[in-house]
């Protein structure tokens, strides 16, 4: 199965010879590390976050990492390569936080498109060197979608359960406004992640399933949720299984969970997943939990040494890290992984019948 | 693939996943507007919090899948949708269960689909108004991710027979999977239900082509489900119950055979299939089943016989019946201690290991539990009396446990909890341990009085997540401070939080917060403790403690801006304006007895009749006064539920002696010389027995308003008229250990609560009756007073009783003047810790003060200059003096 051809897609970029599918089906595949702990070792300034373009914006830009796929290109660049150096296969645009509702807190709603745009184009100019340099091990952009600061399934206000900050119509006309930049920018697939509230991911999905069936377009779709603590529910309360009921009628090539632990932590909720799943199973956790600091400070051979149980199980397709880990995390993670089988659906499905 | 294209899996918070293997699936229908004329007055009069009671009873009573309605002519069906289902998400015992968005219009129906999380069911769309809006419906349904029902139902009208039923069911079924291409499974047909018996012939029919449609769906449209609405086939037999439920079950019976997976039936009209009585269940189903001619009117005939037989009511063991997991749960939930050891030894039997049924059952009930408790569903009593039974399971698991030595539970995280050095008082502090163990925290509660370096070396040694510090009197609030800067010198990371009566919010931000780094926080009460330690324990943390730093950043500045408005007098100005009376012409009430009298062992059941209960509730966290408190929507019934287990222990108090009350009161003459009261030994020689020292207040007062000071009521000496002044310490404390041991012994907190409670109240009600018998009897000044219990608790009677401690005499160490000069400790047994506290806790001890316009007054914050004065007054180090009036000062020591 190939994919459709992408009318508005960067032409240049799409050399796809190769179809992301037909790789799972032979080998585990590999996504990227932590963004936000890579860009901290930068140690920006507010000058180095505005950049030429926003010297004059009215308000504070520090800590806003999405914005320096504009203002810093280069130096998220410089990470992707880091990544794709250390053996990822996929790597996720600099986009976690793209979205009208996030950049509010930074009056950026008006650069969202353009944030989303830049980002998966010069994700996919990294990866394309890559591919390039060893056209055996193709790499592939994953565009991020983050859950925005918002939850549909809970009040803010504990006097007021009936209350919500926001309408699932809001949040997916801004899911869809990163949807069209991220693919017009010409990313690979879409990963739907840190999933804290299900019904906020069902937006995402709503407005992803619109943008496809408008444009006549679909790219393989992830998913990833958060289980928040050992309880094995998410913040909005379902358990793993429930979750996974829950968004799988969307068109969907993989399930897993990312964040909030560390692997160890995190494989009982793998295992459900991978019992129960039609479609591949992800993970990618956390370096540890964090400590006294709220630091993540498990080191790469710890984290290997846990994941080699994910694998030693088969119980993951895709595999990667969230917060705090590094490129060094992800080459310990990539050098144990191509010795192992990906993980087979027990609902014997292969990846065609998915989708 | 195969079998998973038959298996329809929806969520709630949890999965239900229907198998053709499983069950027949309950769908609840009592929170439907059209159906139940309750839920739509609650619904109507926004009664909500009374609406999810009945989704709730619903889920108890065990329904799998709510269906919601809302459509009703008179409501805005699409609000009234969308907030029910935000407040049914909010209740984790209700949203645990999958939801039916029933309505028969669309805009209800998306409008639904967009609050919900889980994958629901719609319920439901037809062919009715065509193919073209059947599809764009079932599309959206699909990207929202829900299964559908299906009514039989297309542009010609509703299927009333079978060939209709299965043909407009195969053409929905096409369309859906071909066009829209709808999950086979996720497709739920309702063929129509109709009722039977109706006198009419072709209504003979209805329920047997139901069953055949039913078992052709099935055969023919693979992965398709069955659903309808059973009520509707006993219609003609309204008002006769006993047929009516018996027609249900048989309907149910048959429909279930061939091929029907869930409907909506109310489980309180169902009878057992098997107990149907057998002449009617003959009767029932010749008309069911159309298997004789003239079976309805047999069965119009019999109905008469079996009319209003009505149904008895007992009390509801139902519960015992269900399986050991739903009992423990059950006894958790309502706190029910009865058979707790019974289902427990059952819940051993069934797991490997005896600590699976703390991890497992035990720990499920308890979830619910603080949820409910989180919710505000459920109030502090009940939450106090779930731990008791929880205690008592585990009691009983732990030989087994430690048997096996299979180590303990899992827990969320180790919080150390005491009452600072120099204080005593720990009922507050005992209900955040209880509730925080409810929720699974690991308590480590080093008691009371409780040494600096101990609480910190326990912190270290046992590695406490989060040390909580409790105090009551007003000194402890500068052990904590001290106890946040020796945190901060040892380089403990540890979070702090503070609690206790006399803490405040600004307190901690303003004294406690700035002397560490690390979290510093101020727990209003037990109820907000979950929430605090729950959000430092997980990955919010940081966003958690920086939005409290900068409410306490925010709290600071605003302390500080309003401290430079507020204007203080000097204390010499403040002197000038003290509160004056004509002295000469006042006729000090000399007292009846002068000396000290000691009443030890006082009637407690005398006593009782003067408790104050509403600081009870307030203990409890239940906020209302008594007894209006009963009729509280919120909190009324528990309120009662409480009140009513005090008053039965109360008498058991009384009559078995559980405590003893000591108390002793003592008259002396006296003369005010400046803000000092020299109390003598008689009247004839003025032989000094002890000075008491009093503050005044020193902030500017508006015209006429004088800045008072206690001393102000006793007549000076330079006015040579001879005053008086008493004093009075009482405890209903003496002896409590004991019983508060067995209470610990048997794992009951519940109860060693309300015994602390209880003592305290009686401590104030002595308190009240010593000095109403002061008045009235030793000193006498009001032997006509006539007051009722609620009077005096709203402090209608002459002259005041002021305790060092409380706000108009807030310095704690004069009571060492009060119990040096009534010798308290050798003649009731109560003792001042280190922080002048009372021990026992229950004690209650002040100042007598006859003067008719002397009233009740707060020192408010006084300056430098005063407490220089005071020190010197009081023989004592100005640094010293600062410590212990540090929550009373106007500027920074």
């Amino acid at each position: 199965m190939r994919f459709p051809v992408f009318p508005n897609v960067d032409s240049k970029s799409k050399s796809f010879d190769m179809d992301i599918k037909e790789i799972l089906k032979d080998r585990i595949l590999v996504l990227d590390g932590a963004m936000g702990t890579m860009i901290q070792q930068y140690k920006l300034d507010e000058a180095a976050y505005r950049g030429e373009q926003f010297k004059d914006h009215p308000c504070s830009l520090k800590g806003n990492n999405d914005l320096l796929s504009l203002t810093q290109p280069d130096i998220i660049k410089e990470i992707h390569a880091a990544y794709l150096e250390a053996g990822a296969d996929i790597i996720e645009t600099n986009t976690f936080c793209s979205t009208a509702i996030a950049q509010a807190d930074y009056g950026l709603e008006a650069a969202v498109y353009q944030l989303n745009y830049q980002s998966a184009k010069i994700a996919k100019e990294v990866a394309a060197i890559y591919t390039a340099k060893n056209p055996d091990k193709p790499r592939f952009v994953a565009g991020s979608i983050g859950p925005t600061n918002m939850t549909l399934s809970l009040s803010p206000d504990v006097n007021l359960p009936g209350f919500r900050s926001t309408t699932f119509d809001k949040l997916k006309d801004t899911y869809a406004e990163q949807v069209k930049g991220l693919i017009e920018g010409g990313v690979d697939l879409l990963l739907v992640e840190t999933i804290f509230d299900t019904l906020n991911a069902k937006a995402a999905l709503f407005a992803i399933q619109e943008y496809y069936a408008a444009h006549n377009v679909e790219l393989p779709i992830m998913v990833s949720g958060t289980i928040t603590d050992k309880s094995g529910r998410t913040l909005s309360g379902q358990t793993t299984e429930a979750f996974l009921i829950s968004v799988k009628h969307a068109p969907i090539i993989s399930i897993g969970l990312n964040c909030a632990l560390g692997a160890k932590e995190l494989r009982p909720y793998l295992q459900i997943l991978d019992k129960n799943a039609p479609c591949l199973v992800s993970a990618h956790p956390n370096a540890g939990l964090p400590n006294e600091f709220g630091e993540y400070d498990e080191t790469p051979e710890i984290m290997a040494e846990q994941i080699k149980e994910f694998l030693d199980l088969g119980l993951i397709n895709i595999v990667g890290g969230c917060c705090g880990t590094t490129p060094a995390h992800i080459k310990a993670i990539a050098d144990l992984a191509k010795n192992y089988q990906p993980r087979v659906s027990s609902q014997e499905l292969s990846v065609e019948e998915l989708v | 693939m195969a079998n998973n294209s038959y298996t329809l899996q929806l969520s709630g918070l949890e999965p239900l996943i229907i198998t053709p293997d499983s069950n027949f699936v309950n769908v609840g229908e009592r929170t439907n507007v059209t159906g139940s004329r309750r839920f739509l007055r609650l619904i109507k009069e926004e009664k909500f919090e009374e609406a999810l009671e009945v989704a709730l009873d619903q889920v108890r009573g065990g329904a799998q899948i709510l269906d919601i309605n809302m459509d009703e002519g008179m409501l805005d069906g699409e609000k009234a949708m969308v907030h029910f289902l935000n407040l049914v998400q909010s209740e984790p015992e209700i949203a645990r269960i999958p939801i039916m968005i029933d309505s028969s219009k669309w805009p209800i129906i998306e409008a639904g689909l967009k609050c919900v999380q889980g994958k629901c069911v719609v319920n439901s769309i037809s062919l009715k108004e065509g193919e073209e809006a059947f599809i764009e419906h079932a599309t959206k349904i699909k990207m929202y991710g829900a299964a559908v029902i299906v009514m039989a139902f297309d542009e010609e009208g509703q299927a009333d027979n079978y060939e209709k039923r299965i043909r407009i069911c195969e053409r929905s079924y096409k369309i859906l999977t071909e066009k829209v291409k709808f999950n086979p499974a996720d497709i739920i047909f309702d063929p129509n239900i109709f009722p039977v018996a109706t006198g009419m012939d072709e209504h003979k029919l209805n329920a047997l082509d139901f069953f055949n449609a039913t078992k052709w769906i099935k055969e023919n449209l693979p992965g398709a489900k069955v659903s309808g609405g059973v009520s509707n086939v006993s219609f003609s037999f309204r008002g006769n119950d006993t047929v009516r439920e018996a027609m249900h079950s048989v309907f149910l019976y048959h429909a279930i055979k061939a091929g029907m997976d869930m409907g909506i039936v109310n489980p309180a009209m169902l009878e057992v299939y098997d107990d149907i009585p057998k002449e009617l269940l003959e009767k029932v189903e010749d008309v069911i089943l159309n298997r004789t001619e003239g079976a309805t009117e047999a069965l119009l005939d019999y109905a008469e016989t079996v009319k209003a037989s009505g149904k008895k009511r007992v009390e509801d063991l139902s519960w015992r019946a269900t399986d050991f997991r739903e009992r423990l749960k059950h006894a958790l939930v309502k706190g029910i201690i009865d058979y707790i050891e019974i289902d427990t030894e059952e819940a051993r039997q069934h797991y490997d290991r005896p600590i699976q049924v703390i991890e497992e059952a035990l720990m499920d009930g308890m979830n619910v539990v603080g949820d409910l408790f989180g919710a505000g569903k459920m109030f502090l009593p009940q939450v106090v009396k779930s731990a008791r039974v929880m205690k008592k399971a585990v009691a009983y698991l732990l030989p087994f446990i430690e048997a096996e030595k299979s180590g303990e539970a899992e827990k969320k995280g180790k919080i150390l909890l005491a009452t600072v050095k120099g204080d005593v008082h720990d009922i507050g502090k005992n209900i955040v341990g209880v509730v925080l163990g409810c929720n699974n925290y690991d308590i480590v509660d080093l008691g009371v009085m409780v040494a600096p370096e101990r609480i910190l070396e326990e912190a270290e040694r046992e590695q406490a997540d989060i040390i909580g510090l409790s105090g009551l009197i007003t000194p402890s609030l500068d052990e904590m401070v001290f106890l946040a800067k020796e945190m901060q010198r040892r380089g403990m990371k540890t979070p702090l939080l503070i609690g206790g009566a006399t803490t405040s919010k600004i307190h901690t931000a303003v004294k406690i917060e700035p002397h560490y780094s690390n979290p510093v926080i101020h727990v209003l009460d037990a109820s907000r403790s979950v929430p605090v330690v729950s959000s430092l324990l997980s990955d919010v943390r940081n966003d958690f403690v920086a939005s409290i730093r900068s409410e306490y950043e925010m709290m600071r500045e605003r302390h500080q801006s309003k401290r430079q408005i507020k204007k203080y007098l000097s204390i010499e100005e403040a002197r000038q304006n003290k509160w004056e009376t004509d002295w000469l012409n006042y006729a000090p009430p000399k007292p009846k007895m002068l000396g000290i009298k000691v009443f030890n062992q006082y009637s407690l059941d005398e006593l009782q009749h003067y408790i104050d209960w509403t600081p009870f509730f307030s203990t409890w966290e239940l906020h209302g006064k008594y007894p209006a408190i009963f009729e509280d929507e919120m909190v009324g019934t528990e309120a009662q539920k409480l009140f009513n287990d005090a008053q039965n222990m109360l008498q058991k108090i009384i009559s078995e002696n559980w405590i003893q009350a000591n108390g002793i009161i003592g008259l002396f003459p006296a003369n005010a010389s400046g803000d000092d009261i020299l109390i003598y030994k008689d009247d004839a020689n003025k032989e000094l027995l002890k000075t008491a020292h009093h503050l005044r207040q020193q902030n500017q007062k508006a015209a006429g308003q004088p800045n008072y000071c206690l001393a102000d009521y006793i007549a000076p000496e330079e006015s040579g008229q001879q005053d008086y002044i008493g004093g009075f310490a009482v405890t209903c404390g003496i002896g409590i250990e004991k019983k508060l041991k067995e209470f610990q012994e048997d794992h009951d907190d519940y109860s060693a609560i309300l015994l602390k409670a209880l003592a305290d109240r009686l401590a104030e009600a002595f308190a009240e009756r010593m000095h109403e018998r002061v008045r009235k009897e030793f000193w006498g000044y009001a032997e006509e007073e006539q007051l009722e219990n609620e009077m005096l608790i709203k402090e209608q009677y002459k002259g005041i009783r002021p305790a060092p401690g409380y706000p108009a005499c807030p310095d704690h160490t004069e009571k060492t003047a009060l119990f040096d000069l009534l010798s308290v400790t050798q003649n009731t047994g109560i003792e001042l810790t280190d922080s002048f506290a009372m021990y026992p806790a229950a004690s209650v001890s002040g100042w007598y003060f006859a003067h008719p316009e002397s009233k009740y007054f707060s020192l408010g914050k006084i300056g430098k200059d005063q407490v220089e004065d005071y020190s010197t007054r009081k023989n004592m180090d100005v640094s010293t003096m600062e410590r212990w009036l540090s929550p009373v000062l106007n500027y920074d020591e």
